[in-house]
């Protein structure tokens, strides 16, 4: 580690000033879009997030999508297999990744005309390409890669041919490992960022590595960044955003590890699913630091079942899954708003149903949340908007289960899970934790499902109370926790549970209208899309269109005033990433049209008509696409 | 699983049978369930057990209103699931006497993934296994242990497979540590048996074979007339015999339960009904030691642990 600052020292002071007097005029820009594609396992993610971290570092907002194969391995060079990421930087707070890509690194041509078929290029955008496919022995891969050079020419793309290969040769053995480092050299002085911030963050993303590997990066870092400052006739600066407060980068899946971590919760029991499962990998390296425990159970159901069986004994704890596997869950989720167990539950949605897109990003679970589990089962249904929404949301959702001892379900999805977004860093507070388990004597007369009832609460019995043995059961029971075998009784318990949903409503405020609150049309969304709703209309705004937009956090129970705020627009939509019917299909009418999830919910309780359009491609979805349909909405 | 205290209590201190009775038991008359109830009523009495810190989890079947009739802490969980949610009471409150209720169709059908881990796990906590062989709360189904032939609703012109041998199942999962098998109509075995598995530390799996006096009155006929048919097995780590029921139960065979090999053949057999402790080892892990944080959770260390984290992710605009 030493060694290596020292070596990144000798080589500040030997390049920098060439760096500068050699300097091309940057092109000013309010933001920008950058894509690093490679085949799997050449490093394009990580190089792609420490130019993320470094324009944090310059101030930059910052949103990275990554760019995921749906195999570990898949073959080389293929149009499927690419592997990458994409990185808005603004000189403004990014809350989405925008619409199509400025700026494009390609290791080879096929993994760039898989971004070029998904429509994920600007038109006319500049390319940046390697080369030595040109002149590969096998002249399948030659042709290939000439044909695609000539489209792409054709195509109106500005490409330049860089030499990523050679260039690296230069200064190791094997250039697949270290290619990644040679472009992030050339993105560092394309985007006129600080060299030094560069090599720092190098020594920091190869601290656990030797010095050797740490110097070795450096130097591939610099040879990039000197040959782009050779070669290349253009450079781009990207003001900062003004952000001064110390921020934290981190994915959706992160956040939400760190949230259970600041809530108090002991217990995370969870079985391996994509996309949920790196909040485990997370937890599971950090958890038991603080006293906690990741419990991998043999299945969902055990994961669901393990978790109730710490939260009835003990704090809350929590479950982490995705959608079958939540599916799945959804017995014992009703096991535990029966018995009114506290138990928190993230499903990271993916696309459905069975085995659908689990690596791609979809809203279909909305209605499952609310409505799963057989009979009458009320629980808290939230979604966050984005990654420091994930941390605060599980923090809010330890304390309402634990307040109204009910399911409290976090719904996030692929999009947030796997993007990463700096955001303020939190300062820590005490009152997030959960209170110490209470094992004091229960009075005199109290019994364990004593529904107060305006409130429909109860106290909880924790197992060691003295005085408050009881049977806690799946079935309908009494104040007593006894099967019931009066007939009134089950209304009775049925009425109190949800008359929690309705005490805990009562606690929310309305959310904010985005923009004027009223005018033609008001869009509503919830979960991952907020950024991206929020940046189409604000375009839409900028032309004078009348515009707004809202956002619901708590899905159900909802809060009040919504209708009213309905009622200020003359047309009311939801923009989900969840099926419906589009009435261009002949079939499709208003007897049979299927909404979207949140736009059934809203037409069902206020009564308004309200309309939907949904994309569900597993990609995040663009400002630009929902600024289209909002246009032909108007 | 000892909980109690070491100290002496004096009389009135001490817990009668009654003060672990809860409602009365709602099942059939001749239920083999009422004298297992009766059983671990006398255990917690002869252990002393503090009734806040019992916990007895259960499935759904006959089995699993066991709960119901303890005034113990008590979680009737769902059809299948009462060992993961034991699994998590006891993941946290190591504190806590941990007993699990399950029946043949609840433990070996619909709850076989969670009975199988659970002896990987190794939890401590004692599990009974009601084996009356047949679904008796959804009315004379069969299930994975009725005999071959046997004639239920769902099987009409007799049971089409070869039952499941629970034994053998438990003794072929890795780090299983405590395997016995009791029967109803030997109450006294079945308290000593009870005892021997509330002691083991880990998680001890006792098959208890019990008479469904409803659907299947006469299925153990055969060894209730003939006690040669029941075979007792006897070992100073093991089960001793009273010259009573020495004199009943002729057929005894010394086993030394540290002898897997010896306690997968006796498992296997059919005809001869093995009573007594199969298998014991004492040196197998506790999954909730084994995974036990080695520090305590407070508010100044979450605080301490959470700042460093954030120190990973953290990023300070430059200049």
């Amino acid at each position: 580690m030493t060694e290596a600052t020292s070596t990144a020292e000798k080589k500040k002071s030997k390049k920098a000033p060439k760096a500068k007097a050699k300097g091309r005029k940057a092109q000013e820009l309010k933001g920008h879009i950058v894509e690093v594609v490679s085949d799997s396992g050449e490093g394009a993610q990580k190089c792609g997030q420490s130019f993320a971290t470094i324009g944090a570092k310059m101030g930059n907002g910052i949103w990275t999508v990554e760019i995921i194969p749906a195999e570990i391995q898949p073959p080389a060079r293929s149009i499927e297999g690419a592997s990458g990421i994409r990185i808005r930087m603004g000189s403004y707070y990014v809350t989405n990744g925008g619409d199509e890509a400025d700026l494009v690194v390609a290791f080879n041509e096929q993994v760039l005309l898989g971004r070029v078929r998904y429509k994920e290029l600007k038109k006319g955008c500049t390319i940046l390409l390697e080369d030595k496919w040109r002149t590969d022995e096998n002249p399948e891969i030659a042709k290939a890669y000439q044909e695609t050079y000539d489209q792409l020419i054709n195509d109106g793309f500005k490409v330049y041919e860089i030499p990523m290969e050679v260039e690296c040769l230069k200064y190791v053995a094997d250039p697949t490992r270290g290619k990644n480092m040679f472009v992030l050299g050339i993105l560092v002085n394309i985007y006129s960022q600080d060299l030094q911030i560069a090599r720092d963050q190098i020594a920091f993303i190869f601290a656990k590595k030797s010095a050797k590997i740490i110097s070795s990066n450096i130097q591939l870092l610099e040879a990039g960044y000197d040959w782009a400052e050779e070669n290349l006739d253009f450079r781009f600066k990207v003001p900062s955003a003004g952000i001064k407060e110390p921020q934290i980068v981190v994915n959706g899946n992160t956040a939400v590890g760190l949230g259970v971590m600041a809530s108090g919760m002991e217990i995370c029991a969870m079985y391996p699913i994509t996309p949920a499962t790196s909040a485990s990998h997370y937890l599971s390296d950090v958890f038991e630091s603080v006293g906690g425990t990741v419990h991998q159970a043999e299945d969902e159901i055990a994961a669901c079942c393990f978790a109730i069986g710490a939260s009835y004994a003990g704090k809350c704890a929590v479950t982490i899954t995705s959608g079958p596997g939540y599916s799945l869950k959804q017995e014992g989720i009703g096991l535990a708003v029966m018995a009114e167990v506290p138990l928190v539950v993230v499903n990271v949605q993916r696309g459905g149903p069975a085995t659908g897109q689990p690596t791609k990003m979809e809203q279909g679970d909305l209605l499952a949340a609310i409505f799963g589990s057989h009979g009458d089962a009320p629980k808290v249904v939230m979604a966050p908007s984005d990654m420091q929404d994930c941390f605060y949301s599980v923090i809010a959702a330890r304390k309402i289960a634990e307040t109204y001892h009910t399911v409290v379900v976090v719904l996030t999805d692929a999009n947030i899970a796997t993007a990463q977004q700096p955001f303020i860093r939190p300062k820590f507070q005490r009152e997030w934790l959960a209170p110490p388990v209470d094992q004091s004597p229960v009075p005199e007369g109290v019994k364990p499902y004593d529904w107060d009832p305006k409130t429909g609460l109860a106290t909880r019995f924790i197992p060691g109370r003295p005085g408050g043995m009881h049977t806690l059961t799946g079935l309908a029971h009494d104040r007593l926790s006894r099967v019931a075998y009066d007939p009134k009784i089950n209304q009775e318990a049925i009425q109190h549970r949800s008359l929690k949903l309705a005490a805990f409503q009562q606690t929310l405020k309305t959310p904010k209208v985005y923009g004027d609150p009223e005018g033609d049309l008001l869009v509503i969304g919830w979960g991952s899309t907020k950024g991206t709703i929020e940046e189409a209309v604000e375009r839409l705004r900028d032309e004078g269109k009348k515009v707004s937009s809202l956002h619901l956090r708590f899905l159900q129970p909802m809060a009040s005033g919504l209708k009213e705020i309905m009622e200020r627009f003359k047309k009311v939509m939801t923009v989900e990433l969840s099926w419906c019917d589009s009435y261009e299909d002949e079939v499709i009418d208003a007897d049979n049209r299927r909404y979207s999830n949140l736009a059934w919910l809203l037409r069902g309780r206020h009564l308004i008509d309200v309309d939907c359009w949904c994309e569900v491609k597993g990609q995040p979805i663009k400002p630009g696409s929902i600024e289209r349909v909002l246009r032909e909405k108007l | 699983m000892l909980g109690s205290s070491l100290l002496p209590k004096s009389d009135d201190e001490l817990l009668t049978l009654d003060d672990y009775q809860s409602s009365v038991p709602r099942w059939c008359t001749g239920c083999g369930d009422l004298g297992i109830l009766t059983a671990l009523q006398r255990l917690c009495r002869d252990e002393d057990l503090p009734r806040e810190k019992t916990v007895f989890v259960s499935g759904i079947g006959c089995s699993s209103r066991f709960p119901h009739y303890m005034n113990t802490y008590g979680f009737h969980s769902l059809h299948g699931r009462a060992i993961p949610v034991a699994e998590g009471i006891k993941m946290r409150r190591p504190d806590l006497n941990v007993f699990v209720n399950t029946g043949d169709g609840d433990c070996c059908s619909i709850g076989t993934a969670h009975w199988i881990h659970a002896i990987r796990y190794n939890m401590d906590m004692t599990v009974m296994m009601h084996d009356n062989r047949i679904y008796g709360l959804t009315k004379m189904q069969a299930s994975p242990t009725t005999p071959r032939g046997l004639k239920s609703n769902t099987s009409p012109r007799g049971a089409y497979l070869d039952p499941l041998n629970p034994l053998s199942t438990t003794l072929g999962v890795a780090n299983v540590s405590f395997v016995a098998q009791a029967v109803d109509w030997i109450p006294d075995l079945f308290h000593d048996i009870i005892s021997q598995a509330f002691h083991h530390k880990g998680l001890s799996f006792i098959a208890i074979l019990q008479r469904c006096p409803n659907y299947l009155p006469t299925l153990f006929d055969p060894w209730l007339e003939d006690t040669e048919k029941t075979q007792i097995l006897t070992h100073k780590d093991g089960l001793q015999l009273d010259p009573g029921l020495s004199k009943i139960y002729k057929n005894q065979l010394e086993h030394d339960p540290s002898d897997i090999n010896r306690a997968r053949e006796l498992a296997a057999s059919t005809d001869i009904v093995p009573v007594g402790i199969l298998y014991r080892n004492d040196e197998v892990p506790c999954y909730e030691d084994v995974r036990r944080p080695d520090r305590i959770y407070t508010p100044e260390l979450i605080e301490r642990a959470f700042n460093e984290e954030l120190d990973n992710f953290t990023v300070e605009t430059a200049g």
